[in-house]
């Protein structure tokens, strides 16, 4: 160290001069991308945060109210049944659709699939189709009189199902989404497993271990990554749904309230009621409950595997 | 009156000339050299599907004003970026499309300008109902677009088939619909879309004299679950259980098609609906008729309306003659307000065409060469007075959220009325109100 000293210090200023313009390069290379940030994410948050400090009334204009809409969330009861709808909905929905994105990837990674590119793209097809587009296709779908399901049960004299009754609603609004999202979990799969080197496949296949084996005990353990990632954009996509119920109300009005989802909630005040702050509270408040949500999910999942 | 900074330094001086003058007549007869090079620019918010054709007309006729339309989306999302640009303090335009149903939400934020000083001339051109939704008094926010009194729509074919007359009291609706469901239980007297459309629950209330929400002085009555509303649900209720009724949500294709296929006997539709029919139950041509809307007192004829707009302007306009004098125009011009009902299938607002032969008397195939229009006409000059809230999009979320709850199994529409009841005065002492 001492040695390489003199040379070093006779070289400084050139070296000094190639040392800022390296520490500053990944700076101008990231402000495109932090000046967008910060413009659409940091200041709308802050901004929001701001007036969930204030109540905008009819009467008065508006005021500071400091945290009074904050301890107005935590006791509403309209906002915590459109999460408590999303937990039961995320619970049937989540695990379903995972387990077929991860059976559709295992079977298309395998290689024996005919045409697998043709397969690989129509599970991934729904995906590019908008939501609100998919749901417009399974309302006409869904159609408790005209739809096709009604008129094929019609046909064979059974009773027409009924998918936009109250019990039912959650089921179809949970197929929409499961339609809308397998081919995209499916293709963080079968990335993950195109990752996985061939000599692990080569060397189970020579030890002797089934397809079944080789799934369970390699394929899904190296996968576990990608399957968590998944789970976490699960948990927020699932308490953030709004398209779809917000939708399917043309059709069945008097199942879904203005209040079903938390999203659907926080529309509703700001648009309908011209509450605004409380609107931004209760939007923060669904923020806090999905990162709650999802480090607990990390929480449990570590503990679970200490060897990560 | 604000200053306004203006290099040219003419606006003033037309302004004065403009209050002596009134408007029509004044801004095309000023002498060139007062109107000057640069034409005032007014912003026009609306979603009135091909209203540059009007406007084009507008721009046309007034060489010094230029209308520049903007179409933001109907209702809400226009309504929603009204609100924003309040809250912001700029960004508005200076007319805005607003339904008659929401003025009042606009009046309570001091949002609109008086353009009585220049509307009121125009008074007697439009039914007393009706200007009395724009005006009150000499105050007036607003000039009237289109509008929706309520009469039924029925299929004659269905009622021929089982021998009954177009009911007038709604005691005969009822029977009817019990006669009709019991011969064919797939078919249903109507479709009561409860959870959906509120604004058309309150149609139906009006003529009943409900005053949901009332001002007495600077405060506020609640009478949203009185004697009225009561009866009303015990009427529909009574339906509901006999399973004569549908109460599925309009403006959808199973809704269309059920129009088209027979599945409901009657719509109880507004002034907006025979076109709109025409255009959504496209076989059915030739089986609709109209009639009046069944009455509770069949000794006295009265009616509600169900949607409708205007063209208000806005208090933020830095041209208030100029604004005031594109909503006057636009919506009492003969030429212009001809075209509404021609190319934008509104239903007219003003007496010379709701008396014109060429309206009145048109015969269309589609309601077998009945003239519908009349019947309309009829229900328009019929429309009782009504007082709208100053939080009306609370109030029919409101509504949709419980008469939907009821619906869907939580007790009855009566229950339903209490519990809006108490959601609204809970909402109106929030948002400041001092309720009565």
């Amino acid at each position: 160290m001492a040695m390489s000293n003199s040379p070093a210090a006779a070289t400084r200023p050139a070296r000094l001069g190639g040392f800022t313009s390296r520490k500053l390069a990944p700076y101008l290379f990231l402000a495109p991308f932090v000046l967008l940030f910060i413009a659409f994410i940091v200041a709308p948050l802050v901004y929001a945060f701001y007036m969930s400090l204030y109540r905008d009334t009819l009467v008065g204009g508006r005021q500071f109210a400091g945290a009074a809409s904050y301890i107005k969330v935590a006791d509403d009861a309209k906002f915590w049944g459109g999460v408590w709808n999303l937990v039961l909905f995320g619970i049937v929905q989540v695990p379903i659709m995972l387990a077929l994105a991860l059976l559709f990837a295992i079977v298309l990674d395998r290689g024996q699939v005919y045409a697998k590119g043709v397969f690989r793209l129509g599970f991934f097809l729904p995906y590019a189709v908008p939501s609100v587009i998919a749901t417009i296709i399974w309302g006409y779908l869904y159609g408790p009189t005209f739809g096709p399901f009604t008129q094929m049960a019609k046909a064979f004299n059974l009773p027409p199902p009924d998918f936009l009754s109250p019990g039912a609603m959650i089921f179809s609004l949970a197929n929409i989404v499961t339609w809308e999202y397998v081919g995209y979990n499916m293709v963080i799969y079968y990335a993950a497993l195109k990752a996985i080197p061939s000599d692990l496949a080569e060397a189970s296949r020579m030890d002797g271990a089934s397809p079944g084996q080789f799934a369970r005990l390699i394929q899904l353990p190296l996968l576990w990554p990608a399957i968590l990632l998944t789970i976490i954009f699960s948990i927020n996509g699932t308490l953030q749904l709004f398209n779809e119920p917000y939708l399917m109300r043309a059709l069945a009005s008097n199942t879904i309230n203005s209040s079903y989802t938390p999203n659907l909630y926080a529309y509703s005040l700001a648009t309908k009621n011209q509450q605004y702050g409380y609107a931004a509270a209760v939007s923060f408040v669904l923020g806090i409950v999905i990162a709650g949500a999802s480090y607990i999910f990390t929480l449990i999942t570590n503990r679970r595997r200490p060897e990560q | 009156m604000r200053k306004i900074f203006n290099p040219l330094g003419r606006t003033m001086k037309r302004r004065d000339f403009l209050k002596v003058a009134g408007a029509s007549v004044a801004v095309t007869a000023l002498p060139t050299a007062v109107r000057g090079a640069d034409p005032v620019k007014v912003v026009l918010w609306s979603w009135v599907p091909d209203l540059q054709l009007q406007v084009d007309l507008f721009n046309a006729a007034h060489p010094d004003i230029q209308v520049e339309l903007v179409n933001p989306g109907q209702g809400d999302p226009l309504y929603n970026a009204l609100r924003a640009g309040l809250q912001a303090g700029s960004g508005l335009p200076d007319v805005a499309q607003i339904e008659y149903q929401h003025l009042e939400s606009f009046r309570q934020v001091d949002a609109l300008a008086d353009i009585g000083q220049y509307a009121n001339a125009h008074k007697g051109e439009f039914p007393e109902g009706l200007w009395a939704q724009v005006a009150r008094g000499d105050v007036v926010n607003a000039t009237p677009q289109d509008y929706g009194p309520m009469a039924m729509l029925y299929r004659k074919d269905i009622f021929d088939k089982h021998g009954i007359t177009p009911p007038t009291t709604w005691a005969e609706f009822a029977d009817a619909g019990k006669k009709i469901h019991a011969a064919d239980p797939n078919v249903f007297m109507t479709d009561a879309p409860f959870g959906a459309n509120a604004d058309w629950v309150l149609g139906l209330l009006w003529p009943m004299g409900w005053k949901p929400v009332s001002r007495d002085g600077d405060k506020l009555v609640i009478r949203i679950n009185d004697k009225i509303a009561k009866d009303f649900a015990a009427y529909w209720q009574d339906l509901i259980n006999a399973g004569v009724i549908e109460t599925k949500p309009g403006f959808n294709n199973e809704w269309y098609t059920g129009l088209d296929s027979g599945r409901y006997a009657t719509w109880l539709a507004a002034g907006w609906g025979p076109l709109f029919l025409t255009s959504v139950a496209k076989t059915s041509v030739g089986k609709w008729r109209a009639a009046d809307l069944p009455q509770w007192d069949a000794s006295k004829f009265v009616t509600g309306a169900w949607g409708g707009s205007s063209l208000a302007v806005m208090k933020a306009t830095q041209h208030l003659p100029e604004a005031a004098e594109v909503a006057i125009w636009l919506n009492t011009n003969p030429e212009a307000t001809k075209l509404y009902t021609t190319k934008q299938n509104f239903f007219p607002c003003t007496n010379a065409l709701l008396s014109s032969p060429e309206w009145a008397s048109a015969k269309p195939e589609f309601f077998g060469g009945q003239e519908v229009n009349k019947v309309f006409a009829k229900s328009a000059s019929a429309v009782a007075p009504f007082e709208w809230s100053p939080f009306q999009g609370f109030l029919y979320q409101s509504m949709a959220d419980e008469f939907g709850a009821s619906i869907s199994g939580n007790g009855t529409l009566s229950d339903a009325f209490d519990r809006v009841q108490d959601a609204v005065v809970t909402y109106a002492k929030d948002q400041g109100f001092t309720v009565a």
